[in-house]
């Protein structure tokens, strides 16, 4: 091997036009940082079919089955390591005291310290599944914990709240559920 | 008053850059001849301006003049006065200052030192630094002054995210900086290379120290990082591929390539377009990692300042600054002449290959980093991490490894192996021996891998000086052993690590004794302790290795409330061949606590492979530094002995 000859001469400009592919990707990213906000693809989907076992001793395991009763409900994505699920169980409890109906997923997550998380925050759930490789979490649609779906009585998902509930956005799960169906 | 005067030497540095560039692209014209000389003289004195600026908001700081909307934004004025210093580059503009400070100080200290190349490429050089400052004194004055002043001055600043209070958090911007933007002057040096086709061991010369020096605070500035994730984060790992980690390994990767190829120049006149072309990525992929880490574009556990419109003028600066050198190399590269050649085993070849496997492993984080907002712009939503970059890295890493404990054993031009079998014959022994070993130990792939190498290039890093007499190998040799021995001390912390760790999570009672590795754990009791800004409970455990002294650890949970916030304080218990790692978790029921231990053996070795790394990149640099000073003397003694014959 000797030093490559004088590079032909659309090699040169090779790294260029990597160059320019990066600037159209960012570019891309950069103008639509609203993606954040919007809510899933899966919105209008079915869910997927599983079957996850109990997450805690008290409550049933959760199946796909389960939740096209015909009923609608949330499902609530949450984890006992996760900070910002503790923020949202007070949202939670008053959600469940009005009537609605919360399944709950633990995200990789171990009974004891499911126990523990209930014991703590409460138990507004009336189905927990444990998830424990994020195999359902991911098959919905969502990317972090907590995040609630309103889940319509076919089992089709009607919307997706990223993040913790706080008081403000209650009127508006309410209202979702109210449109599911409720 | 202060405030006016650091903004109007900000304004005053930018004019003199605009100055610089002017009259240094005039300079190389038959016409503006004339204007060369100017140029160095306005180069030093916008880096004194710009530093001056720099000065102005420290002290604005320091004193918390809570008129100015940054400071009163980001500082408090009952903070320790360290985090008020600190506070100026613990910020968005601040540290945009940190950064044109460093620019223009770099380009001044070109202009005042370097006078080995021609004057034609040196005018182009800090014509070309200043062309990249202007653009970065264009973003601080119209879309980021840090000295505006509020109508009215706050009552009270709105503090410091309390998890910036560390001290080895609040200090590592500065280094870092100077690693990035370091690479600017490596940049500039490219530019002025192929503006005038002087790509030759001259300007490898002179683009040399810059490289090593910035190469030495970013391999300190990566090595603190990974420290501070480990003991901070509290969840025992070393590198989380995290974007702003890659942020700054992707500078290092290229810097790493650059500092080879640029001996390769420098020795043999080889690989010159080459060279250059690394001169632009290094620091470009700097550029490039501000970028993703400012404009909030990637999701990370580091972005701050997020803001579309700060985003578009970065990106903006970046298509104009690598675009540009980007064009510039693919009109001229093809006419700078190809370098000497030589035979694939060489030295040269081997630093090819080094080369070629960096720029490899370059090229997987940048697309690695970059593939989640690929995806989302396809629609889909997908993290990456290391289940990707690790055997993927290590595709290239693994050959790269095996050539670099050759490597340095070949001669330059040709050689063959035949010549060197007897000195290879150890390495590669400890090599198949350890990975005979690890197999019969159910050590994963890459983990083995990682010991048997670590061991191999132990024994091979040392061999260039067998035979010479300690005394008077060059220092740039101390250094390239040293780097090269660091590497394999690095590798074997990690690959021990992935290895031998040993972890335990129990729900312990006050009383318990844990087991993990040779370790006895007791949990003593866990009591509140209360802080400043925060409360915690700590647990006191009592450690015993192997039976023997007992130890106090003090693993604690930490509480802020302003802002609301927890964290874990993890307590390390270091010994010659690991460290036992204590994080105490949530309360469980029934009394009892989550413990989370972790027996780590030679986890260490990662950070202190890491410093004997950039220890040899200092040796050399040093070496380099006194013979060229020793070249610059007998330069000038042989022009004064002329000088006297010729009276």
């Amino acid at each position: 091997m000797s030093e490559p000859k004088p590079a032909s001469r659309w090699t040169l400009w090779l790294p260029l036009a990597l160059f320019a592919g990066f600037v159209a990707l960012v570019m891309v990213g950069l103008y639509r940082p609203a993606d954040r906000e919007v809510a899933s693809a899966m919105i209008g989907k079915p869910l997927p079919e599983f079957a996850l076992r109990a997450a805690a001793a008290d409550r049933p395991g959760l199946s796909s089955a389960d939740l096209a009763d015909g009923k609608p409900r949330l499902l609530n994505i949450f984890a006992s390591w996760c900070v910002p699920c503790a923020v949202e169980a007070p949202q939670l409890a008053a959600l469940k005291d009005q009537g609605v109906e919360i399944a709950g997923v633990a995200i990789r997550d171990r009974p004891e310290d499911v126990a523990g998380f209930l014991a703590r925050h409460g138990n507004p759930f009336s189905r927990i599944g444990a998830d424990d490789r994020s195999i359902v979490q991911l098959g919905i649609g969502s990317s972090g914990v907590p995040e609630t779906f309103v889940i319509d009585g076919q089992g089709t998902i009607r919307y997706q709240h990223i993040g913790e509930i706080r008081a403000e956005h209650l009127p508006l799960l309410r209202a979702k559920l109210k449109e599911a169906g409720l | 008053m202060i405030a006016e005067f650091g903004l109007a030497a900000l304004w005053l540095a930018a004019a003199l850059a605009a100055l610089q560039l002017v009259a240094g692209a005039l300079a190389l014209t038959s016409r503006g001849a004339g204007l060369g000389a100017i140029v160095r003289p306005v180069a030093m004195v916008q880096g004194v301006l710009v530093a001056v600026s720099f000065a102005a908001l420290v002290l604005l700081f320091a004193q918390t003049d809570l008129s100015v909307e940054l400071v009163a934004a980001n500082s408090h004025s009952m903070k320790p006065m360290i985090y008020k210093i600190s506070g100026t580059w613990g910020n968005h503009e601040g540290s945009m200052l940190l950064w044109v400070m460093v620019m223009g100080l770099s380009g001044s200290f070109v202009a005042a030192v370097e006078r080995r190349l021609p004057e034609p490429t040196m005018l182009a050089t800090l014509a070309g630094q200043a062309f990249v400052s202007l653009g970065f004194y264009a973003f601080l004055l119209l879309s980021s002054n840090p000295f505006t002043r509020l109508s009215s001055p706050a009552i009270e600043g709105a503090g410091l995210n309390p998890l910036l209070q560390d001290p080895g958090l609040a200090f590592h911007p500065p280094p870092l900086y100077i690693g990035y933007v370091g690479l600017s002057v490596a940049f500039s040096f490219a530019i002025g290379a192929l503006v005038t086709r002087e790509v030759g061991p001259a300007f490898a010369r002179a683009m040399r120290p810059w490289v090593l020096g910035a190469w030495i605070f970013l391999t300190l500035g990566i090595v603190a990082g990974s420290y501070w994730a480990y003991y901070e984060l509290g969840w025992g790992g070393w590198w989380f591929w995290d974007p702003v980690e890659n942020a700054s390994l992707m500078p290092w990767l290229a810097a790493t390539a650059l500092l080879h190829s640029v001996s390769v120049l420098a020795a043999r006149n080889a690989l010159r377009a080459w060279t250059v072309m690394l001169g632009v990525v290094a620091f470009s992929m700097s550029m490039v990692g501000t970028f993703l880490v400012r404009s909030g574009i990637l999701t990370s556990v580091h972005a701050f300042a997020v803001d579309p419109e700060r985003g578009s003028f970065i990106l903006g600066l970046l298509a104009l600054n690598i675009g540009g050198a980007l064009v510039l190399f693919g009109l001229r590269a093809s006419s700078v002449t190809e370098g000497e050649r030589f035979s694939a085993t060489s030295r040269e070849g081997a630093l090819v290959f080094n080369n070629v496997m960096l720029s490899a492993i370059l090229g997987i984080v940048l697309v690695g980093t970059l593939y989640p907002l690929l995806a989302e712009s396809l629609g889909a939503k997908v993290s990456v991490g290391p289940p990707y970059f690790n055997p993927v890295g290590a595709i290239f890493a693994v050959p790269m490894l095996l050539v670099l404990a050759v490597g340095p054993l070949l001669r330059w031009r040709r050689d063959s192996l035949s010549r060197i079998k007897l000195q290879i014959a150890i390495p590669a022994v400890l090599l198949v021996g350890t990975l005979i070993w690890a197999a019969s130990q159910s050590i994963g792939v890459l983990p083995a891998l990682g010991l048997a190498l670590s061991a191999a290039l132990a024994v091979a890093s040392l061999l260039p000086l067998r035979g010479r007499k300690l005394r008077q190998v060059k220092l740039p040799l101390w250094g390239m052993v040293t780097a090269h021995f660091g590497i394999a001390v690095a590798l074997l912390g990690m690959a021990s690590d992935a290895a031998f760790t040993t972890e335990r999570l129990v729900a312990a009672r006050p009383g318990d004794v844990v087991e993990v590795g040779p370790w006895q754990v007791k949990l003593q009791r866990i009591e509140p302790v209360a802080g400043p800004n925060w409360t915690a409970l700590r647990g006191d455990l009592a450690v015993s290795y192997k039976g023997g002294a007992i130890s106090e650890l003090h693993p604690a949970a930490r509480t802020f409330w302003a802002p609301a916030n927890e964290t874990n304080e993890a307590a390390l218990k270091t010994r010659w061949n690991g460290q036992l790692y204590a994080v105490l978790g949530q309360q469980a029921d029934g009394g009892r606590w989550q413990l989370r231990l972790w027996w780590k053996p030679f986890v260490p070795m990662i950070w202190y492979g890491g410093i004997l790394i950039a220890l040899g990149g200092l040796l050399a640099l040093f070496g380099r530094l006194a013979s060229d000073l020793k070249r610059l003397v007998a330069r000038d003694k042989i022009a004064y002995r002329r000088a006297r014959q010729g009276r």
